[in-house]
Order: C-alpha cells, then sequence, then structure tokens
C-alpha cells in the first residue's frame, strides 16, 4: 500500500470515531416507567406491546384515517377505539410511559407534532 | 410494511390498467362518464350505502353570526396566526359573489352580492384535489366525505391549485402557537401539510352530525345521507330550489345552497 | 473523466467559488425554511404556489431543448452539430437537477418525497412529472456522457447507446407536455385551462433554452477558446427564431380567446398580468417588459444579417431568455393564483429567504453545468 504511514492512523481515527457512540458510554438500565393511572391491563401483554406497539399505532392510523375502522378487537375479544390520545393516553402517561422510553432508546417518532396527552394539554401553551 | 406492499402491488395493477385502457381510462381520469347529464340525475346513488351532504339555508343565517365556524375552528383546533398570508380556515363567510361567481349580475337583488355566505369543503363526487394527489394523502371515502391523511402529505399544494373553489389550507408555519384553545381529543397540524374541512368524519364514524350542524341555532345546515330518499337532506332539495357551487365544472359538490 | 473537472486556471476556481458562496447563502436559507416552515416565503393561502415552481416549469423548458441539437445530429445528420450535442444534454442534465431542486424546496415535508413513489398515483400527473424527468435526467447523462467517453477513445459511440438517443427524443417532448399536463387539466384556474399549453410550453422552451445554448457557446468562445463553429450558432439562431415566433403566436391566440369571447373569468388573469385588475397589477412592468425584449429579440432575428454579428446576437439571445423567463418563470404560475377561485385578489411578494434559495439552486445548477462543460472542453480540446 502506498503512503500507508498515513493512511492506516488515519483510518483508524475514523473508525474510532464512527464507532465512538457504542464504545462511548457505559451501557445502562432501561428506565422504570411509570405504572398507568388507571385499568387493570393493556390491550395486550406487555411484551407484545413492547415489541409491537409501534407496528400497532400505525395500523390503527391507517385503520382509522384510511378505512373508517376505528375499531380494535384484541386478543382477548374486547373492544377498544383506536386512538392514541383517547385510548392508550387515557390510562397512560406520555412523559413518564412513552417518552422517558423513547428517550432511553433514543427514537423520536413524530406522534407528538400533532398528537396529545389530554392530561398535558395545559402545559402547551 | 404489509399494507404498504398492498397498496403498492394494487397500484402497479392499476398501473399496467391504465396502458392498456386507453381512452377508458383518459374517462376515468377526467370525469364521469355521463357528463352531459351531470347532476341532473340520481344514476349513481344506491340507497344502501351512504353518501353524506350539506344544504345550506342562507335565509336564516344570522348576519354577524359565526358560532359554526368558531365551534369548527375550536373542535378542530384550527389556528388563529392573524394574518391573511398564513390563514388556515375550514369554514367560512364570504359574499355571495365570490361564491357564485357567474351569477352576481348587474341588476341582482339589493345587497345580494356582498351579502356574507357560508363555504367550505364541498366534498365533490368527483373531486379534483384526489385526482391530482400524487400519493393519495386526499382521497374520497366510500361515503364521499374527501378526507386528508395528514401522515402522508407531502405539502406539494397540487391539491390547492386543483381545488376549484379555494377550500384548502396549507400549513405554511407551526400552528401551535397560534392556537388560543386546544382540544385535546383532535390532533394538531405539523407544518407542511394541507388541511381542510373534513365534514367532522370524527364524529360522524361514531354516529353524530358534524360540529357546525349542532352548533347553529338557526337549522341553517342540514346534513345527512343524499342516497336516502326519505332524510331530512333529500326532503329539503326535493322541496326546495337549491344551487351548487360551479356546478359546469363537473365536480358534483355535496354542499347546496338555498339562496 | 471526472478527474478533468479538478484541474483548471485561476478564473475557473475563482468562478466555482463565487457559485459555491452563493450556493451556501441558499442552504443556510433553506435551512431557516425547514426549521420555520415555508411560511418563511412569499406564497399564501391564495398563491400557493410562487417562484419555486415557476422557475421548476421554466428549468423543463431549458431541459427539453436539448432535443433541437440532438434531433438534427442524430436523425438528419446534421453534422455542425457534432461539436456541441453534448453541451445540449449536459445543460439538459444541469437543468433537470434544478428542476428536482425547485420541487424539493417547494415541498412542505421534503423528507417525505419518497411517498410519490412508495403510494403511487397514475391518476395524478405530478407522479408521471417526476417520472419523466428522472428518466430523462438519466437519458441525458448517459448519452452525453458515453458519446463523450468514445470520443476521448477517439472511437464511434457504441451501437447499445443508440437506442437511448432515440428515446431521449421523444422523452424531451413528454417532460414539457407532462409538465404543462400539471396546469392544463384543472378545472377552474382559467390562465391554465387551455389545450394549447402544451404546446405554448413546448414554443417557449425551444427558445428560451438554444438562445441560452449561443449565449454559452458564444461565453466559451471568450472564456475556455472553445469555438462551437459559425454554422452550429447560426442554425441555433434559426431555431431560436422559430420556437419565438410560435411562442408569441400561441400567446397571441389566448389574447384573441380571452378578449374576442369577451368572457370575464378568461380575461381576469391576463387583466392582471398585462392590464390591471381591480386595482392590482404588480407584474404588469415584468410582462411588458417581456413583451418589448421578446419583439425586440424577434425583429433582431428576422432583420437581414443582422444576427450574423456576434455581438448583437448575444443581446438579441439574452433579450429572447429573459424575456421568456418572465412569461413562465414569474407570469405564468403566480398569474395562474390571481385572481383566485372566489375571484379574490391577494398579490405575491418574493422574500429574502425564499429570493437566496432561488438563486442558491441556479448557482448550484451552473456549477453542475461549469464542471460537466469542464470535463466535456477537456476531452475535445486533448483531441
Amino acid at each position: 500500500m502506498y503512503n500507508a504511514k498515513i493512511i492506516l492512523p488515519v483510518l483508524l481515527v475514523f473508525l474510532g470515531l464512527l464507532t465512538y457512540p457504542l464504545w462511548s458510554q457505559k451501557a445502562s438500565a432501561p428506565p422504570v416507567l411509570a405504572t398507568p393511572l388507571k385499568g387493570e391491563h393493556c390491550i395486550e401483554s406487555k411484551d407484545w406491546m413492547r415489541a409491537n406497539h409501534m407496528q400497532l399505532l400505525e395500523q390503527w392510523r391507517h385503520s382509522v384515517v384510511r378505512d373508517q375502522n376505528r375499531d380494535h378487537v384484541a386478543t382477548d375479544g374486547q373492544h377498544y377505539n383506536k386512538s392514541l390520545s383517547n385510548t392508550c393516553l387515557d390510562c397512560h402517561q406520555k412523559e413518564q410511559f412513552c417518552d422517558s422510553c423513547h428517550t432511553y432508546a433514543s427514537v423520536h417518532p413524530y406522534c407528538w407534532e400533532c398528537h396529545f396527552d389530554p392530561k398535558e394539554v395545559n402545559h402547551v401553551h | 410494511m404489509s399494507i404498504d406492499r398492498r397498496d403498492f402491488l394494487k397500484k402497479l395493477g392499476l398501473g399496467s390498467m391504465v396502458s392498456l385502457g386507453g381512452f377508458g381510462f383518459l374517462k376515468k381520469m377526467g370525469g364521469p362518464e355521463e357528463a352531459i347529464a351531470s347532476g341532473a340525475t340520481l344514476e349513481t346513488a344506491d340507497p344502501n350505502k351512504v353518501r353524506w351532504g350539506m344544504v345550506i339555508e342562507m335565509g336564516k343565517c344570522q348576519e354577524g353570526c359565526t358560532d359554526c365556524i368558531s365551534v369548527c375552528h375550536l373542535t378542530h383546533n384550527v389556528p388563529d396566526h392573524g394574518n391573511k398570508k398564513d390563514e388556515i380556515k375550514w369554514i367560512w363567510k364570504t359574499g355571495y359573489k365570490h361564491l357564485f361567481t357567474n351569477e352576481a349580475h348587474q341588476y341582482a337583488q339589493d345587497g345580494l352580492p356582498d351579502k356574507p355566505f357560508l363555504t367550505l369543503c364541498n366534498h365533490c363526487d368527483n373531486p379534483p384535489c384526489t385526482r391530482v394527489c400524487p400519493t393519495e394523502a386526499t382521497f374520497a371515502r366510500p361515503d364521499g366525505i374527501v378526507q386528508m391523511d395528514f401522515h402522508r402529505c407531502i405539502g406539494c399544494r397540487f391539491c390547492m391549485a386543483g381545488c376549484p373553489y379555494g377550500s384548502r389550507s396549507f400549513n405554511w408555519r407551526d400552528p401551535r402557537p397560534n392556537l388560543k384553545e386546544i382540544n385535546p381529543n383532535f390532533p394538531t397540524r405539523e407544518r407542511g401539510v394541507v388541511e381542510k374541512c373534513n365534514f367532522c368524519t370524527e364524529r360522524i364514524d361514531k354516529g353524530e352530525r358534524p360540529a357546525c350542524v349542532e352548533a347553529c341555532k338557526e337549522g341553517v345546515l342540514t346534513f345527512g345521507n343524499l342516497n336516502d330518499p326519505n332524510s331530512e337532506i333529500r326532503q329539503l332539495l326535493a322541496e326546495k330550489r337549491t344551487n351548487q357551487r360551479k356546478p359546469e365544472l363537473g365536480t358534483k359538490p355535496s354542499v347546496f345552497y338555498i339562496v | 473523466m471526472i478527474e478533468k473537472a479538478l484541474t483548471g486556471n485561476r478564473s475557473y476556481f475563482g468562478w466555482l467559488a463565487l457559485l459555491a458562496l452563493v450556493a451556501a447563502n441558499g442552504v443556510y436559507f433553506y435551512g431557516q425554511q425547514l426549521t420555520y416552515g415555508l411560511g418563511i416565503t412569499g406564497m399564501s393561502r391564495d398563491i400557493s404556489w410562487g417562484v419555486y415552481i415557476a422557475q421548476f416549469t421554466f428549468m423543463v423548458g431549458v431541459a427539453a431543448s436539448a432535443v433541437m441539437l440532438v434531433l438534427p445530429y442524430y436523425i438528419h445528420n446534421y453534422k455542425a452539430f457534432g461539436k456541441i450535442v453534448v453541451l445540449g444534454e449536459f445543460l439538459a442534465v444541469a437543468a433537470v437537477s434544478m428542476c428536482m431542486m425547485f420541487i424539493m424546496v417547494d415541498m412542505g415535508k421534503p423528507m417525505r418525497f419518497l411517498n410519490v413513489m412508495l403510494y403511487p398515483s397514475p391518476h395524478s400527473i405530478l407522479f408521471w412529472d417526476a417520472t419523466v424527468l428522472n428518466v430523462y435526467l438519466f437519458l441525458n447523462l448517459l448519452c452525453g456522457w458515453v458519446a463523450l467517453e468514445s470520443e476521448k477513445k477517439g472511437t464511434p459511440p457504441p451501437k447499445w447507446l443508440k437506442p437511448f438517443i432515440y428515446l431521449s427524443i421523444p422523452w424531451a417532448f413528454s417532460i414539457h407536455t407532462v409538465t404543462a399536463f400539471l396546469y392544463a387539466g384543472l378545472p377552474g384556474r382559467h390562465l391554465w385551462l387551455t389545450a394549447i399549453m402544451a404546446p405554448r410550453f413546448l414554443a417557449s422552451a425551444f427558445a428560451a433554452g438554444p438562445a441560452l445554448l449561443i449565449l454559452l457557446a458564444l461565453l466559451l468562445r471568450r472564456v475556455a477558446k472553445f469555438d462551437a463553429g459559425d454554422e452550429a450558432i447560426q442554425k441555433l439562431a434559426t431555431i431560436v427564431t422559430y420556437g419565438v415566433i410560435a411562442n408569441f403566436f400561441f400567446i397571441g391566440l389566448e389574447f384573441f380567446t380571452a378578449y374576442y369571447s369577451g368572457i370575464p373569468s378568461h380575461q381576469h388573469n391576463l387583466d392582471y398580468l398585462f392590464f390591471v385588475l381591480e386595482g392590482h397589477g404588480n407584474l404588469v412592468p415584468f410582462l411588458w417588459t417581456s413583451v418589448v425584449l421578446g419583439f425586440a429579440g424577434m425583429g433582431g432575428l428576422l432583420w437581414p444579417g443582422l444576427r450574423k454579428n456576434e455581438r448583437i446576437l448575444g443581446l438579441i439571445c439574452g433579450a429572447i431568455f429573459i424575456s421568456l423567463w418572465i412569461d413562465k418563470g414569474i407570469g405564468l404560475v403566480i398569474g395562474g393564483f390571481i385572481p383566485n377561485p372566489l375571484e379574490e385578489i391577494t398579490e405575491y411578494y418574493i422574500t429574502w429567504p425564499e429570493f437566496s434559495i432561488t438563486l442558491g439552486i441556479w448557482a448550484i445548477g451552473a456549477m453542475i453545468l461549469t464542471l460537466l462543460y469542464k470535463i466535456a472542453l477537456s476531452v475535445k480540446k486533448a483531441q
């Protein structure tokens, strides 16, 4: 290789910078999420919801907006109104539940650009 | 997502139909096939399907009253930016001559041309806005309501150029700072998407009437199923002489006026 | 071949640096637009498309005009264009790139631009326009680049390129026809709802594009010591002559229909653009400038012998280019929104950020063009 003396160290520094986020921080424990204010159980199991809530919400928004279907039938046969603000956030708290985990996972869903936690609306002003 | 995949395959099918369909496709794209009979018959009416419509009786509307407008804008979190450039409106009043641009002749009844008339999205049977939308972010529901999908809109504003009634608004900036009150049960919008009257789909789907209809104390607005010959709205349409805005364009509005 | 763009004299790099500066200013204001929203522009509820979409429409025409070199050279074997046909193709590449940038900056949600392909909607002309423009960009880049590479090697272009070259000819017409359909199919927009919108677009394109090419050829003579050849330049001038005559003929037809029929709604937009509509007439001076420059240019081209003078030909082409730019790059799009469908009048005032972004895209386009021309001319000079 030509100029290996220069290229190799620079390449190493570059790789180091590239992987910086991977090794710079100690693995932190997942945040403890706030228990919902009310409700006995979620519409599906906790594990299923943790893994699939984003797909479920996307399906909901598609079927509410485009197919006029607002009725969700859960695995246990119960019916729910397909609504982030009016169903999910009827029990959960956006800040202590959604946000704290999203912050931990460093994901930025744009739900909140438009949708509210009705409990928090007074803070919007 | 499987939903998108299904949609995509459907469209691909449609795309190849287009290239095979020739003139049939042009007709479909351009407008109703029974263009000459436009509006004169009820050829599409299927009594088993719902087709929402509205009759506006302007004779009953009180000048200066804005109940329906404020309720609508409050319900749907429509901001007031305080200037004309960024203005967003779903339902509003403007002079008769602006709504019925071909009918305000020089000997019109005293005061009529400038009399404030209510206007909103016409929820056309043959909507040009959905035809021009490149992503189907705006589309007609089976019940005739022309709906916006704010999650899909790319903000190209082709629908605004396509709408011959000026019924669409664009979020030129973030609406939230200019909302005086917030209805948490209805979303706000992001900047960069188009919005307009949705005939209160969120209420209709729950079996309620649109907010503006509920709010009007004078009974100006009659909302109902145009496909049901016994509905209140059809009775009204059968009894009284009604107008549509710009019927010559073949858009077949679902909003009718009793002047 | 790309390495040819990396070497050059001081003025070459100075010019690129200047363009980069203008582009950077545009990028800065685009950042602001992304943060604040399109409210940073002069567009409004009534004038929902402004200078971005107007520039896009104009640049589609410039892009399409490459066919005026490709067609005579490849179909009619008109040898004089041999030297500059690649300049036409590269101009098309730069122009289509600008079109795409103008579309991107006009979008309220640019990060969702892939939705056009994810949810293909064959009933929307915009879907087709996006498709034909991308293919046209590919065709011109391919045909220009491969032909140039063969020239570098001293061999004739490969046989497989021929189908692409032939395809690019109808494709050039298609991009501007489809772009015209964006406007000509909208009910209730009287200025645009005209069956001759596509021919009008093509006529103005085939005048403005070749006029720009002549200006570029004259410029290259001075700054790059590259001679396109008098015959080629004069032939281009003939094409401009026909194009500009057809363009004003079509505009005349619009005037006849609107004013002889006496239908007010057909007159309103023209009233606004050329006379004054209910006291509003911001664009009137611009449109008359366009008419004066256009007719002066047309007269200059028709005057026997006048266009043989290089300097005068430059002036003529400049006048025609500006005239058609005003007509299509300002008047056509903005004028179509005044009055609005409710026959109310809102006027449009371009803002500084909007102007900076527009200028920035022109600068990026000029940069693409400079780099491509540098490569092309280096190859040609090495022969």
